[in-house]
């Protein structure tokens, strides 16, 4: 299988999050400050999240401190140094809702599940991630520091 | 002011087309290996396809005339053909694709069923009529009847989808050249369908293509035909006017 086709189907076949009420949260300037679950998140579920990409498909637009994947993106900043640059509820907010601070933005929104069009059945109503691996994410991302 | 205010911000979440001088065929987005496979007609697997098309146009169904009953020779009849298409179809009142005008050449004056979509036979003959038509400039969606269509395939063009909520026109007008993954994003140009795709192991359509993309936003893909997705196929071949049809590409 080609690069494309792998791509491709990175991005559409991962095993969505499973169907389940959103976690309300509360936007406090630029950031979320507080967790979406009880759990911490924990930073090693957050890397494997973040390489791989059936589920997090970060690496598709990103690339970072990850000398063992090969083949990352060139569409977004580098993840690098994003822990020194952000607070976790900076980070939080980036995940869950990035275009409500730049509405040009690509990247796409990991924890929303209303105002989208035409979403393929299987992944209708859910969102990108869970609250969980929304905190297992910045748990991790906040690891990554210059 | 209000509506000045609604209007700006419509118009600032459009994203600009590519100038014309700077439209470049995904041909050169491509290695050198896979641009000599392209190139060379031995080499370039799509030309079995365009092969199984000559073969189909000379093939009459029975009790009816084939192509060639009516048409001649391709290479005389079909020339440019394919650079016109989508076209507007006076019975029909919309656009319709190259695949779609074959089929109803074939129900309707060779009483004969229609291809299945993305079929062998369906590949072949649209391959075979295209490429008669390599190297002339695409001048589809130019006419004033196909105007509304341009338009709505434009407006599907630039609307995000999906679970991702990405639009077409946020890779392929933003940011082509760049690399999504591993793979540079090329500038969607339909210059070479039905094309034949190392990813694919085949040659397909483009309508097999768009599909693809929109399941990798995680949207709804549109059904093999259905209106929208031929307004897409029109406003891709009016955004690549003037540049040379490849039929059959080769591709990634």
């Amino acid at each position: 299988m080609t690069r494309t086709a792998a791509m491709l189907l990175a991005l559409a076949a991962c095993a969505p999050a499973v169907a389940e009420p959103l976690q309300p949260y509360e936007i406090v300037g630029d950031a979320i400050p507080a967790p979406l679950t009880q759990t911490p998140g924990d930073a090693a579920r957050g890397r494997a999240i973040v390489v791989n990409r059936r589920v997090g498909l970060c690496l598709l637009c990103h690339s970072g401190p990850f000398p063992e994947e090969k083949l990352q993106g060139d569409l977004a900043p580098d993840l690098a140094g994003t822990g020194s640059r952000w607070s976790v509820g900076q980070l939080r907010l980036r995940l869950v809702e990035p275009r409500r601070l730049n509405p040009e933005s690509i990247m796409p929104a990991y924890y929303r599940v209303d105002g989208l069009d035409r979403v393929a059945p299987a992944f209708r109503g859910k969102p990108i991630f869970s609250a969980q691996q929304i905190e297992d994410v910045v748990a991790f991302l906040a690891t990554l520091k210059d | 002011m209000t509506s000045v205010v609604i209007c700006f911000l419509i118009s600032t979440s459009f994203a600009a087309e590519i100038p014309q001088d700077e439209r470049r065929s995904g041909t050169a987005f491509m290695t050198r290996e896979t641009q000599a496979m392209q190139e060379d007609d031995r080499a370039n697997p799509g030309m079995l396809a365009v092969l199984d098309g000559e073969a189909l146009w000379k093939d009459a169904p029975p009790g009816a005339k084939a192509c060639a009953g009516c048409h001649g020779e391709a290479a005389t009849s079909m020339k440019g053909v394919a650079a016109r298409y989508p076209t507007f179809d006076e019975a029909r009142g919309r656009p319709i694709d190259l695949e779609q005008r074959i089929n109803l050449c074939r129900t309707e004056h060779q009483h004969a069923p229609a291809f299945t979509w993305e079929t062998r036979e369906l590949n072949a003959i649209t391959a075979y009529v295209a490429n008669q038509s390599r190297g002339m400039p695409i001048t589809a969606g130019t006419d004033e009847r196909s105007r509304p269509f341009v338009e709505a395939g434009r407006a599907l063009f630039n609307k995000r989808q999906g679970q991702l909520d990405l639009s077409c026109a946020q890779c392929h007008d933003d940011n082509w050249g760049k690399r999504l993954a591993g793979s540079v994003i090329p500038q969607a140009h339909p210059t070479g369908y039905p094309e034949y795709r190392l990813e694919w192991q085949s040659t397909g359509s483009l309508q097999r293509r768009l599909r693809s993309c929109v399941f990798g936003v995680r949207a709804e893909p549109l059904g093999y035909g259905a209106p929208e997705q031929v307004d897409l196929e029109l406003y891709l071949m009016w955004r690549a006017r003037g540049m040379p049809l490849e039929t059959p590409a080769v591709r990634p």
